[in-house]
């Protein structure tokens, strides 16, 4: 009649806590509230947000010309704070997609004979093409091109050449916004958004998830019946899936209706990356839960988290503008890949083959936190 | 199968924080047995339940629990016992047929519907059902409590205190239902304050200071601890009870209504101290068998000269 509890995994038990949860949030109507009212409010918060300054921004050179005006351009471009160099090159396309994978922010190209054009008063242009789905990134560093230019190419106007200092630039530069031409700061801040309320949610439920059991004496209880960690985990934390979802549904509406933001790309992937992103956060709160000795501790260890989220991800500065210390923070962070898959999926339209780069650090991190959850659990009261 | 004990451990000791609160207690329940688990509060009796079932793990100490190592098979031991904490521990956001449910299915209990169905009727709380478990009385939660830890029709049943503040009809009706497992082989390990309680167990374990002080079958406990009592009756109690307490001779000195129980180890020093307040008019003194809470007091105040 009773099966003794040494199945190593019931479905029957983890439906119950599962359900048990269900139940519980339904009737919490406050935190429930709190849960969908959160991405409105942060939305038209953030909707509108603050344009930085920001700088060293990683450039790729696409030179099919050469010359010492050339050479002076590239030099005063290296020179300037506002760009890295990153590579030079004179194949055609490499150039674009290291923009497109996000290697590069600036793609910047000098055409064929050009300095040859530039003496014969032809004002060649110069292609600056920009990563502009970061419009922050973006905005500052294109204006500042000018003055590096004419800095550059002034000390080599001289003699036979005086002439061309004067009146407009003997060139052109022709600037290119990829990926969000408008550069609407919105585009970049509200997906990004997404990927921050994602976060702080769906961390903050789960952290609480058995901190509260122990604080209301429900789990000397739950801990005397078969029930097994990894049956209490995954019931405990898949309600807040949908939870998730309705958030992303949220936003993604909000954004369409008030921001106007375009979803370029598959829709199978976002959904995808979005499954992922949520469960990591679902297992990170989980596993802070198994840590934390009350709710306040949990509280404490989610903003913990929270914070270099905020700061370190991409969501506040361009990433590539960070010192190597914080990117390199930033790599562990979830919110950095979800934000890149996001931007890479809704505004540069990108599909299944494009997500894999920031899809299995998430991955990895995923089964990392769930290994650790597992391995904190503890199933006694000690 | 019936000859090995339901609960058959020794030398559990539990450390906390440096101070051993369960020192090196054995503990042998027959199957089918009902053993009362008495002490004084913070004696160890929760903690001692808890090593048992695996809910906290020994410092010291081995043993078994219906056949599985409390320590190496916890598990198995968790699917056949019914624990009923001290403290509420069911879920006060959830109804009352939810927590039911959910405790029912956490065993994995085929004929869930019907036994949570039972389980409703049998309380007097099939009307209730959709109440928040929140909302009950002190007294109804402790008995939803019970039901809860008795839906999977558990073999051994760890209860701690089970019947604290709930009123005397109901807990008639859980001691009847208490006898009626026990007849069908249930053994039960309860843990109480209530002598009237005590009276209906087997055999009791008396702890104290996280020392175990005696265990005998409830027949046997008061020659054990060999009290010696007197019946003091008349005008003037209260000044005869602040005249025997402390008197040499005199081990326990408790009030019951109109009357004063006096007892002590040794017969006629009791006597020789009585005989001090047998002149006062109106006072009469009597032999009576030494009863079971004079027994413990006794127990509870040598435990203290022994450990503190
Ligand atoms: N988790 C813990 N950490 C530290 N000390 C504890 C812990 N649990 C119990 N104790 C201590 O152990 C001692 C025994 O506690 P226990 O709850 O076992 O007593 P008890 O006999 O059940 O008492 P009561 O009759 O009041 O229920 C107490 O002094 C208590 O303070
Ligand atoms: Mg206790």
């Amino acid at each position: 009649m009773n099966t003794p509890g040494d199945r190593p995994f019931s479905l029957a038990r983890m439906a119950a806590v599962f359900l048990k949860e269900l139940v519980q949030m339904r009737r919490d109507r406050l935190t429930f509230a709190i849960m969908l009212g959160i991405p409105v409010v942060q939305l038209l918060l953030f909707g509108y947000a603050i344009d930085t300054d920001p700088r060293h921004l990683p450039m790729v050179v696409e030179r099919r010309a050469d010359g010492p005006m050339v050479r002076s351009l590239i030099a005063s471009l290296r020179a300037s704070s506002y760009f890295d160099i990153i590579a030079v090159t004179d194949r055609a396309g490499e150039g674009e997609a290291m923009l497109r994978d996000g290697r590069a922010s600036f793609l910047l190209s000098i055409p064929e004979g050009f300095e040859e054009r530039l003496v014969r008063g032809e004002r060649p242009q110069i292609l600056i093409a920009a990563d502009a789905s970061d419009p922050v990134a973006a905005g500052g560093p294109l204006g500042a091109l000018d003055e590096i230019a004419r800095r550059a190419l002034a000390p080599e106007l001289i003699g036979p050449l005086a002439g061309l200092a004067q009146g407009p630039p003997p060139y052109e530069i022709v600037r290119l916004r990829m990926f969000n031409p408008a550069s609407v700061t919105a585009f970049n801040i509200v997906p990004g958004l997404l990927g921050v309320i994602l976060t702080m949610t769906m961390v903050m439920i789960t952290s609480i998830a058995l901190t509260r059991e122990s604080e209301r004496g429900t789990m000397e209880a739950l801990l005397a019946t078969p029930v097994r960690p990894a049956e209490i985990m995954i019931g405990k934390t898949t309600p807040y899936i949908l939870v998730g979802a309705v958030q992303t549904l949220l936003v993604l509406i909000a954004g369409r209706l008030l921001f106007a933001i375009p979803f370029t790309g598959s829709l199978g992937a976002f959904t995808l990356a979005a499954a992922v992103f949520i469960f990591t956060n679902l297992m990170l709160g989980y596993l802070i839960s198994t840590v934390a000795r009350t709710q306040m501790q949990a509280m404490q260890m989610t903003f913990f988290i929270f914070l270099p989220s905020i700061l370190l991800s991409g969501f506040m500065f361009p990433f590539a503008a960070m010192p190597v210390w914080a990117q390199a923070i930033g790599e562990g962070l979830p919110l950095t890949h979800f934000l890149r898959l996001v931007r890479e999926i809704m505004l540069k339209g990108g599909g299944y083959a494009d997500i894999w780069n920031d899809l299995w650090p998430l991955l990895v991190t995923l089964a990392l936190f769930t290994l650790g959850a597992l391995a904190r659990f503890r199933r006694t009261l000690d | 199968m019936s000859e090995a004990p339901a609960i058959a451990v020794e030398g559990m000791t539990k450390i906390f924080g440096g101070r051993k609160v369960v020192d090196a207690v054995d503990l042998t329940v027959p199957r089918g047995a009902i053993y009362g688990f008495l002490g004084p509060n913070g004696s160890g009796k929760t903690t001692t339940i808890r090593m048992v079932c695996g809910l906290l793990r020994p410092d010291a100490g081995r043993g078994t629990c219906l056949g599985h190592d409390v320590i190496a098979d916890a598990q198995a031991i968790k699917g056949r016992t019914g624990y009923m904490t001290q403290r509420f521990s069911l879920y006060e956001d959830l109804s009352i047929r939810e927590n039911l449910d959910f405790v029912a299915r956490l065993y994995r209990l085929s004929d869930r519907r019907a036994r949570v169905d039972r389980a409703l009727e049998e309380l007097g709380l099939a009307a209730r059902s959709r109440q928040l478990a929140g909302t009950l009385s002190g007294g109804w939660k402790q008995r939803l409590a019970l039901a809860a830890s008795m839906i999977h029709a558990p073999d051994l049943l760890l209860l701690d205190e089970p019947t604290a503040g709930v009123d005397p009809k109901a807990r008639r009706d859980f001691w009847d239902q208490i006898r009626k497992f026990s007849a069908r082989g249930v053994t039960t390990l309860v843990s109480t304050h209530y002598m009237d309680e005590a009276v209906q167990c087997d055999a009791i374990a008396f702890i104290a200071y996280g020392r175990k002080l005696l265990d005998a079958p409830i027949a046997e406990v008061q020659a054990r601890v060999g009290l010696f009592a007197r019946l003091v009756r008349g005008p003037g109690l209260d000044a005869i009870a602040e005249a025997l307490r402390g008197a040499a001779g005199i081990a326990v000195v408790a009030r019951f209504g109109a009357e004063l129980h006096v007892a002590g180890t040794d017969e006629s020093a009791l006597d020789r101290a009585l005989a001090a307040i047998a002149g006062r008019p109106g006072v009469t003194i009597g032999p009576i068998e030494a009863g079971l809470e004079e027994t413990f007091i006794h127990l509870m105040a040598q435990s203290t000269d022994t450990f503190r």
